[in-house]
């Protein structure tokens, strides 16, 4: 790398970005600088980024579980997910807004953001690599039933398709169809069919055959 | 807010210098609101150190599928939802 000229007012070591790749060394550079100038304390940056990996699809998983057996809580949770998933001790975060949205027999959605990778992670924890990736983020608008036929999902004929594009302040969990065959399955034992794909509206969750 | 869900509405055609949250795939496409999001701050000011004040309304249009892209034959009753802010929007 280039040794930048030094004219401007803050010292610093040497940049170099040996073995590092440059998205990494950019968003070091960034840190380091925020750091030194005292708008982000070192400390709150790790607890952030802790906080956002300690986040799992399990959590959703939870709150998947417990509308499927409970009626008035799946209401709730239609009607302000923040709040729903509190009562789970989840914290979903003041913003972004966290909506869920029902897939029925007529209805199917699945979600993407075109423009970068906007997911709701509070409540998932990271997107998947593919969720972040160009062909995903255009052909889930353009082609979404070619996408979803490669995830192994067909959609009957009468299934209106929704594909909601997240491009501002408002994150989508769906929340997938309980699997026939699940009746007699205890909130613990739905909680584990409930995987991440199926909460992007990607997968339908199923009931493992008997061994 | 100016617009209420069911309203048909038209997605402003304009480009945009700098940072927008508005997809070229929706400029120039009509639809409805579907749902009011609320009021959150302006990404286009935000997005350069300002504090994105005043807040804008933030609605959930829907498109028809044949509307945004009419060359894939998609089916019929299928539409793609996106988060849209005010000033985007027109009247239809």
């Amino acid at each position: 790398m280039r040794e930048h000229e030094h004219d401007h007012d803050h010292p610093h070591d040497p940049i170099t970005t040996e073995g590092e790749a440059p998205a990494a060394a950019r968003a070091r550079a960034l840190e380091e600088l925020l750091v030194e100038k005292g708008v982000v304390q070192r400390e709150d940056v790790r607890a952030r980024v802790d906080r956002l990996v300690s986040r799992s699809p399990a959590d959703g998983a939870r709150l998947v579980a417990r509308a499927w057996v409970d009626p008035e809580f799946k209401s709730r949770l239609l009607a302000d997910a923040r709040a729903a998933a509190h009562e789970l001790d989840l914290d979903a975060g003041p913003s972004p807004v966290v909506v869920a949205v029902e897939n029925t027999e007529s209805v199917h959605h699945m979600v993407v953001c075109t423009l970068c990778s906007c997911y709701p992670r509070a409540l998932l924890g990271p997107p998947p690599a593919w969720y972040k990736s160009l062909p995903y983020r255009s052909r889930a608008v353009s082609d979404p039933h070619g996408v979803l036929a490669e995830f192994g999902v067909e959609l009957d004929d009468d299934v209106e398709l929704r594909v909601l594009d997240s491009t501002a302040d408002v994150r989508y969990l769906v929340l997938p169809r309980r699997p026939d065959g699940s009746e007699g399955l205890s909130e613990e034992e739905l909680a584990a069919l409930v995987t991440r794909d199926s909460m992007i509206g990607v997968a339908q969750p199923v009931v493992p055959a008997p061994a | 807010m100016t617009f209420r869900a069911g309203d048909r509405v038209r997605v402003a055609a304009r480009s945009h210098e700098g940072h927008h949250r508005t997809p070229g795939y929706v400029k120039g496409k009509s639809g409805w609101v579907e749902r009011v999001h609320g009021s959150f701050r302006n990404p286009e000011t935000r997005a350069y150190g300002t504090d994105g004040l005043p807040e804008q309304a933030l609605y959930q249009v829907c498109f028809a599928q044949d509307e945004l892209w009419p060359e894939a034959r998609p089916h019929a009753a299928d539409r793609t939802c996106v988060d849209i802010f005010e000033h985007w929007l027109e009247a239809e």
